[in-house]
């Protein structure tokens, strides 16, 4: 292979001795074709997963956060980080998990949330207040969800927890589909 | 008397096994919901608890490790403890009884939690507060989907009002020791380490009271409480459904030493 010296080109080999920058932004473009095995349209960094990545001496060190406490994708994902990274040259990461600050949907990147309602799935935060109506009790859910088929607001939870925790289950009045409702987090 | 004379660790002991314990529970309803909404619903409640009870079980290791005692792995502490050694609420340990049983039961301790992690989630010890806010964040859906069901089946049929009372008498005992403050606690509490469940009775009430005005149901008036005085399940003193929630969950460890996945 000829090495030209573009990014690019030291990007694609798997060689000991590249600059620290380049590992780095090798470690980032690899984790972003680690996809969420639950959620296959979009990538850990897009949903937020991937908090840092930095150096530690010679290891690379990736810091993730969970996104529910239980969530059953973690194993994998993990797993998945270290393929990826292995694929690009990238051997004995450490990989650590952090709590603080909460993972919340808010780090879910804007073109991912339009990628998740091309997959059918309401993407977190796609809601209105419900009509204020004099006698509507607090207990009631203040927003409505939009469906990410026909874009109606008419939509009912069926249940707070869908296919998996962080979804909940609707049903839309207008085009009668169900569909999964990121939660807001 | 602490599980190993350090009261940190037998207090994040007390949330890693009532969550442990409760998971449990909701996983024996796995295959036999009611609905499919609802058996997922259920066992997905009980996911986030068995998360969260890692993240406490996780802490509980560090700091037994720390205090250069005989450090416990985190299966250890989860499937190799004895009843007795186990600290979490008699309410959580409660057999499923029927759907009523099982969603009162949830209500009861969901209002719980959730007051408890958010005043702990400002806790003076960091681990604690983290924990605590990430696991509020999922408390949060918790609640709002067992007080639906209370207004749902307290709402209903005049057969699912008297089940839903009957079972929201039946568990009352057990939430008193929800709100009772032991000297570990009270230790706790004074270094800001500690949320104070006394406090946390009052609102308490007042969300109770309102989901249950909003089904129809009435308050319990029962005064008498199971374990508020020193000796329940916090300090490990357990109804004899303990024993066979364990007998099923610690069973692989017990029969298979040291069997991992």
């Amino acid at each position: 292979m000829v090495t030209t010296g573009t990014v690019e080109a030291q990007l694609a080999q798997p060689s000991p001795g590249v600059t620290d920058a380049v590992l780095l932004e090798r470690a980032w473009r690899a984790l972003s074709t680690v996809m969420d095995p639950e959620v296959p349209v979009v990538s850990i960094v897009e949903l937020g997963i991937v908090r840092d990545v930095r150096l530690d001496g010679p290891t690379l060190v990736i810091e993730v956060t969970p996104t529910y406490s239980g969530c059953p994708a973690t194993e994998t994902i993990i797993r998945d980080i270290d393929d990826a990274l292995d694929a690009r040259g990238v051997s004995n990461p450490r990989i650590e998990t952090t709590l603080a600050p909460a993972w919340s949907t808010d780090r879910i990147a804007p073109e991912a949330k339009r990628r998740l309602q091309a997959f059918g799935i309401a993407p977190p935060h796609v809601v209105r207040p419900r009509v204020d109506v004099a006698g509507i009790s607090p207990l009631r859910r203040a927003t409505q969800v939009m469906c990410p088929r026909c874009g109606s607001f008419r939509t009912n939870l069926v249940s707070q927890f869908g296919s998996t925790a962080c979804k909940a289950h609707y049903r839309c009045e207008n085009c009668l589909e169900p569909f999964d409702y990121f939660k807001a987090f | 008397m602490t599980a190993n004379g350090i009261p940190l660790f037998d207090y994040v002991l007390r949330f890693a096994d009532s969550d442990l314990v409760l998971a449990q529970r909701l996983g024996e309803w796995v295959g036999k919901g009611p609905v499919l909404e609802e058996d997922i619903a259920l066992t997905n409640v009980g996911l986030d608890l068995l998360g969260q009870a890692r993240l406490w079980f996780g802490y509980a290791v560090e700091i037994e490790a720390a205090s250069g005692r005989r450090g416990r792995s985190e299966d250890e502490l989860a499937f190799l403890r004895d009843g007795s050694a186990f600290r979490n609420l008699l309410l959580s340990e409660q057999p499923n009884g029927n759907y009523a049983d099982t969603t009162a039961r949830q209500f009861y301790f969901d209002q719980w939690h959730v007051l408890a992690l958010a005043a702990l989630s400002s806790s003076s010890d960091p681990r604690v507060a983290a924990i605590a806010a990430k696991a509020a964040k999922e408390a949060a859906y918790h609640v709002e989907r067992s007080a639906d069901w209370v207004i749902r089946l307290g709402d209903g049929t005049d057969e699912s009002h008297r089940k839903m009372q009957a079972s929201l008498d039946e568990l009352w005992m057990y939430t008193g020791e929800m709100f009772a403050a032991d000297a570990i606690e009270i230790g706790l509490i004074e270094n800001g380490i500690a949320v104070d469940v006394r406090k946390l009775r009052a609102p308490w009430l007042v969300n109770v009271r309102a989901v249950l005005d909003e089904a129809t149901l009435a308050l319990p008036a029962g005064l008498w409480m199971q374990g508020s005085d020193g000796r329940g399940g916090k300090q490990g003193i357990h109804t004899e459904h303990l024993g066979h929630v364990l007998g099923e969950m610690q069973f692989l460890q017990r029969a298979y030493p040291g069997q991992q996945w």
